[in-house]
C-alpha cells in the first residue's frame, strides 16, 4: 500500500462537490440527454401478463404490418443465458415466462407511440402454469419447479444451487455447537420477521440507447452502475468480443443498485442489432420501473437467539428464506452475504444459519442499497431488544457487551480487523440522551427511543478490480481517468481530493474524464458495494503517485539531484536540498531541455494505477468457515427518538443520531450527506414502502400508490457522527459508507415504537394503520 | 397528427416552433428546443422532476401540452443563472450539498424559485410544503430545505 496514512490537504476537508455547478445549471448530462438525430428509433417491450406460463406461439405479423414498425426481437434471437453470478436468465424469454413483466419481445419503431401500439398487436399464446408466490411455498416438495434447467446453468464457484428444487443458493454456517450453546443459555428469544419487496425508485427511470453499426460494432449509452460488467455480460451472452462492445455511461439519476449488473440494457442491444446503423432508444415508464427492473428481495427470517443471564450471547440459529423472484442471477450473492453476515455485528460462539435463495414468480430480486443487510438486520436487531428486555439489561449495554470489536472472532471464523462499533454505539446513544425519558409533545402522543447496530461488507467477486490513469495537461490541470460511476454519492469529488493530495496539486486543477466510456476509461468492476472510495480510491492514488514519480525522476535528472530530495507542492516541483522550484506547466507535456541546446528529456506524463484485493478466500460449503470471506466490514449505530400518535398510529421521528466507522472521512461533509440520505431512505422503507404483489401481480406501481418519503416527511434533526478507525488497505484508511446508513434505520424505529407504546411488529412497513390496530389489542 | 406553430418565450428568448397536438411541453423543451436540464421522471405529474415556471407558476411540464404554451413565458433550470452568476438558490445548493445525483435538482430549484418569488420569507414548513411535489431519493431533503432557507436569509 502507498504511504497514505498521513493526512495531506485536501484529504479530510469539506470540499464542495465538483459536479454541483453542472447539476444546478442543467448542464449535467444524463443518458436520456444525449442527442441522436433524426435516425433515432424507439423501442417498447412486449411483456408477460402471467406470473408463470409456457410460450406456445408468438405472432407478430399484425405488429410488423403497422406503418413505422421497423423490427421485432424475440427469444429466438437470443437463445443463450445471461447473468452475473448464476446464468439463469434469457435476454428475452424463450420457452417460458416467470413473472409478470418478463420481456417476451421488443418492438422497434419510428416513435414510442407507434412502438407501444405495435406491442398491443403482438399475439402471444401462453399455457398458464401454477405460480409460486411465497418463498416458503417454493421450498415445498410438491412446488412447481421454476427452473428445471438449474443444474445446467453456469454458476460462480461460491454459489450452491440445488438442482431439482427452487433453491438457487443454499448458504450454510455451522460454527461451534449450537444445541449445546442453547443448552447453556438462561434466556432465549425467537421470532419470525418478514420484509416485503420494495423498489429502489431512482427518480431517473432506466434508459438505454443502443447502436449496432453495419460493421458489427455495438455501442450502448445507458444509465448504468456497471458499464464494464454490462459490456462483459452482454458480450458473453451474444458471443461478441468484449472489445467490440462500447458502453458509454454518463451521470446516473439515482440507482441504489437497480442499475447494477444487466437488465433492460441487453434488450436494447438485441433490438438495435435488428436495425443495423440506427440507434434504438429504450426507456422504461415509471410503471415498468416499479416491477420490471430489480426489486429488493423479500425475506422471511426465522431466528432464535440465546444468552447467559449476564447478557453474553451464546447461540444463534437462523433460517433465511429469500423471496428472490423469477431470476436470481444477481440475487444469489445477496443470499450468500445474508448468510455470512447472518449474526449481525455480534460475536457469537455457536451459530447455525441456513440462507435459502428461493425462486418465486415474483419480480426479479436484485441488489439494493445494503445488499441484504437491511433485510436481515430488521429481525436481528428486534430480537436483540427482546433479549435485552428478558435479561432486564439496557439494550445499549447488551450491544456494547456483544458487538464485534477489534480481534473478535466473527461468524465465518475470521478475526475482526480494527473497528470502532462500540464507539458508534456510545456516541449515537449519547446524542439522543439515551436512558433519559423525555416528555411527549401532546397528551395523545407517546415518546420512545430505540437503537440498532449494523455491519456490512462489500459483497462482490473476490477479485473485483479498479484501475485509473492520471494525465497531465499543458496548463498542469490533471485529468483523472476512472471507470466508477458518479451516482450521487460524490465519488468524483472524493477521487479529485485523493488525486490532488497524492500528486501535490491544488484540487481546482483536477478534472474527471467523463462520461465513463469503456472504450477509453480504465476498467472498474461495478459501482456497487460502497467500494469506490476504497477500491477505486486506491487505484487513483496509485496512478497519481505513479505520475508524481515520473515527474520527480525527470526533474531530478534535470537538476542533477536525487528524487528523495524533491517533492511536488501546490503544483510546483521543489527541492528541499537546493531549494529550487519549477512549475509543472508545460514540462508535463513537453519535457525539459537539456543544457546547451542539445536535445530534450521527458515526455507527456501519464500515470497508471490499479487495485484488486488479492486476499479474499472461499468459505467451506458445509460450515461457512474460512480465512477471509470479505475485504472488511463497515459498522455503525443509529439511535432514534420518536413519537407515536395514539389516536392515529402515526409516527413522527423527532431525531436520528447516526454514527458510522468509515475508517477515514476523505470528505466529512459528503460522508454526513450519505448518512442523512440513508436515514431518510431507511425511514421511508420502514414506514411506507411495499411493492404489493397479489398472485404475482404488482398492484401499486405508481408514485400515488407506492409512497416514498417526501419533503414533509423529512427528519428535522439528523445527527451524523463520524468515527474513524483506519482500514489498513484503504486510502488514508478509508472504508465505504454509501449503503450503510440505510441499514439500521428500520429496526431502530421499530425498537423505538416498542419503547413508546409496547407494540412490536414483525413485518415492514410500519404503517400507521398497523400500529394503530396493534395498539388496540 | 395535426401540427401547430406556436410562439413563446423560453428563458428570455423568443421561440417559434412547430409541434404536433399531442406533444407535451416537457417533450418540446427536451427534444425540440434541446433544453435537457428539465427531466422526465414519471410522465404522470407525480415526481416533479419536469417542473418549469409557466408565466411564473411552477407546473409539471409533462402534464401540459406544448400548444398550451403558445404565448407563454417559460423558465427552465437553464434560465435560472444570469450572466454567469448563479441564482442564490443554486449557489446554496452547491455550498450546502443540496445535490447528490442531481436528477430531481432542476425541478427542486424551479419549485423553490417559484416559492421565493411569491413569498420572499417563507418558514421552513412552507419550504417543505412547496417542495412536497418534488421527489428526491438521495438527499433526505434536509440539505435541500436548508439551502432554500439560507437562500432566503441572504435575500
Amino acid at each position: 500500500m502507498p504511504d497514505t496514512m498521513n493526512p495531506i490537504t485536501p484529504v479530510g476537508e469539506n470540499i464542495p462537490r465538483v459536479d454541483a455547478v453542472e447539476k444546478v445549471t442543467g448542464a449535467a448530462k444524463f443518458a436520456d440527454d444525449f442527442q441522436f438525430g433524426p435516425g433515432l428509433l424507439y423501442g417498447r417491450l412486449v411483456r408477460s401478463p402471467h406470473p408463470h406460463a409456457i410460450i406456445k406461439k408468438i405472432d407478430a405479423s399484425k405488429a410488423l404490418a403497422l406503418p413505422g414498425v421497423k423490427a421485432i426481437a424475440t427469444g429466438a434471437d437470443t437463445p443463450g443465458y445471461i447473468g452475473l453470478y448464476l446464468q439463469d436468465r434469457h435476454i428475452f424469454a424463450t420457452d417460458r415466462v416467470r413473472y409478470i413483466g418478463d420481456p417476451v419481445a421488443g418492438i422497434v419503431a419510428t416513435s414510442e407511440e407507434i412502438a407501444e401500439q405495435a406491442v398491443k398487436l403482438v399475439e402471444v399464446e401462453y399455457e398458464v402454469l401454477p405460480a409460486v408466490t411465497d418463498p416458503l411455498d417454493a421450498m415445498k416438495a410438491d412446488a412447481p419447479i421454476l427452473h428445471p434447467e438449474l443444474g445446467k446453468y453456469q454458476v460462480a464457484n461460491f454459489i450452491f444451487p440445488k438442482p431439482g428444487t427452487n433453491i438457487s443458493n443454499h448458504f450454510k454456517i455451522r460454527k461451534g455447537d449450537v444445541e449445546k450453546g442453547f443448552a447453556e443459555c438462561d434466556v432465549i428469544v425467537e421470532g419470525e420477521f418478514r420484509v416485503p419487496q420494495i423498489q429502489h425508485v431512482p427518480i431517473e427511470p432506466h434508459i438505454a440507447t443502443a447502436l449496432a453499426d453495419q460493421s458489427g460494432k455495438i455501442t450502448l449509452w445507458a444509465s448504468s452502475q456497471s458499464p464494464f460488467a454490462q459490456r462483459n455480460l452482454i458480450a458473453k451472452a451474444l458471443h461478441i468480443g468484449q472489445g467490440d462492445i462500447r458502453v458509454v455511461a454518463p451521470y446516473i439519476g439515482g440507482g441504489f443498485g437497480s442499475k447494477a449488473g444487466v437488465s433492460m440494457e441487453a434488450c436494447a442491444v438485441v433490438m438495435a442489432m435488428k436495425v443495423p446503423g440506427r440507434p434504438v432508444k429504450l426507456r422504461l415508464t415509471r410503471e415498468e420501473e416499479f416491477f420490471t427492473t430489480f426489486v429488493r428481495q423479500g425475506l422471511v427470517a426465522r431466528s432464535k437467539l440465546g444468552a447467559s443471564k449476564t447478557g453474553k450471547i451464546l447461540a444463534m440459529k437462523t433460517e433465511y428464506y429469500w423471496d428472490a423472484g423469477a431470476y436470481t442471477e444477481y440475487g444469489v450473492n445477496m443470499t450468500r452475504a445474508g448468510g455470512y453476515s447472518s449474526t449481525g455485528p455480534y460475536e457469537i460462539p455457536n451459530v447455525q444459519a441456513d440462507s435459502y435463495c428461493c425462486y418465486t414468480n415474483h419480480p426479479v430480486g436484485g441488489p439494493m442499497r445494503g445488499f441484504g443487510m437491511p433485510e436481515i438486520h430488521w429481525g436481528i436487531e428486534q430480537l436483540v431488544d427482546q433479549l435485552a428486555e428478558k435479561l432486564k439489561i439496557d439494550p445499549r449495554d447488551v450491544r456494547l457487551q456483544n458487538c464485534v470489536k477489534t480481534g473478535s472472532e466473527i461468524v465465518t471464523g475470521w478475526k475482526m480487523h480494527p473497528i470502532g462499533l462500540d464507539k458508534c454505539i456510545e456516541k449515537a446513544t449519547a446524542a439522543i440522551n439515551w436512558g433519559k425519558h423525555e416528555p411527549a409533545s401532546a397528551p395523545h402522543k407517546k415518546r420512545g427511543k430505540g437503537l440498532a447496530i449494523m455491519w456490512k461488507a462489500p459483497a462482490m467477486t473476490p477479485n473485483a478490480g479498479s484501475s485509473s490513469y492520471v494525465r497531465l495537461n499543458e496548463d498542469a490541470t490533471v485529468t483523472i481517468g476512472l471507470g466508477g460511476q458518479e451516482i450521487g454519492q460524490g465519488t468524483h469529488t472524493v477521487m479529485a481530493q485523493m488525486a490532488a493530495a497524492a500528486l501535490g496539486v491544488p484540487i481546482e486543477w483536477i478534472r474527471i474524464a467523463t462520461p465513463v466510456d469503456t472504450l477509453y476509461s480504465p476498467y472498474e468492476w461495478q459501482t456497487v458495494a460502497s467500494r469506490l472510495t476504497w477500491s477505486m480510491g486506491n487505484a487513483v492514488v496509485a496512478a497519481a503517485q505513479n505520475a508524481r514519480q515520473q515527474i520527480l525522476e525527470l526533474v531530478a535528472e534535470h537538476w542533477n539531484e536525487k528524487v528523495e530530495d524533491l517533492d511536488i507542492k501546490e503544483g510546483k516541483v521543489i527541492s528541499y536540498k537546493s531549494e529550487e522550484s519549477l512549475p509543472l506547466q508545460n514540462m508535463v507535456i513537453y519535457g525539459l531541455p537539456k543544457e546547451g541546446d542539445c536535445g530534450w528529456r521527458g515526455g507527456p506524463i501519464v500515470g497508471r494505477g490499479n487495485f484488486m484485493p488479492t486476499y479474499v478466500t472461499g468459505l467451506d460449503a458445509e460450515t461457512g468457515q474460512g480465512p477471509r470471506a470479505v475485504v472488511h466490514y463497515t459498522v455503525g449505530c443509529q439511535a432514534v427518538d420518536l413519537e407515536v400518535d395514539t389516536e392515529t398510529g402515526q409516527i413522527e421521528v423527532l431525531r436520528v443520531a447516526a454514527a458510522f466507522d468509515v475508517g477515514k472521512a476523505i470528505n466529512p461533509d459528503q460522508v454526513r450527506a450519505q448518512m442523512e440520505g440513508g436515514v431518510v431512505q431507511g425511514l421511508s422503507s420502514a414506514l411506507f414502502e411495499q411493492l404489493k404483489l397479489k398472485n404475482g401481480k404488482p398492484v401499486n406501481p405508481s408514485f400515488v400508490d407506492y409512497r416514498i418519503a417526501t419533503s414533509v416527511d423529512m427528519v428535522r434533526e439528523i445527527i451524523p457522527i463520524i468515527v474513524e478507525t483506519a482500514q489498513d488497505d484503504g486510502p488514508w484508511g478509508a472504508r465505504g459508507i454509501g449503503e450503510h446508513a440505510m441499514v439500521p434505520t428500520a429496526p431502530a424505529i421499530a425498537n423505538a415504537i416498542y419503547d413508546a407504546v409496547g407494540v412490536r411488529l414483525s413485518s415492514m412497513p410500519l404503517s400507521a394503520e398497523k400500529i394503530f390496530l396493534a395498539m388496540q389489542k | 397528427m395535426s401540427q401547430h406553430e406556436i410562439s413563446l418565450t423560453v428563458n428570455g428568448s423568443p421561440e417559434r416552433v412547430t409541434v404536433p397536438s399531442n406533444m407535451t411541453l416537457l417533450t418540446m423543451l427536451r427534444e425540440v428546443l434541446v433544453l435537457t436540464g428539465t427531466k422526465n421522471g414519471c410522465a404522470a405529474g407525480e415526481c416533479g422532476a419536469c417542473t418549469v415556471l409557466f408565466n411564473g407558476e411552477p407546473v409539471n411540464s409533462c402534464m401540459m401540452l406544448a400548444v398550451e404554451a403558445d404565448g407563454a413565458n417559460i423558465v427552465t433550470v437553464e434560465g435560472l443563472a444570469h450572466d454567469g452568476t448563479l441564482d442564490r438558490i443554486q449557489q446554496k445548493f452547491v455550498e450546502l450539498t443540496g445535490v447528490q445525483c442531481g436528477f430531481c435538482t432542476p425541478g427542486m430549484l424551479i419549485s423553490a424559485r417559484a416559492l421565493l418569488d411569491r413569498n420572499p420569507h417563507p418558514s421552513a414548513a412552507q419550504i417543505q410544503d412547496a417542495l412536497r411535489g418534488n421527489l428526491c431519493r438521495c438527499t433526505g431533503y434536509t440539505r435541500v430545505v436548508e439551502a432554500v432557507e439560507q437562500a432566503v436569509s441572504i435575500s
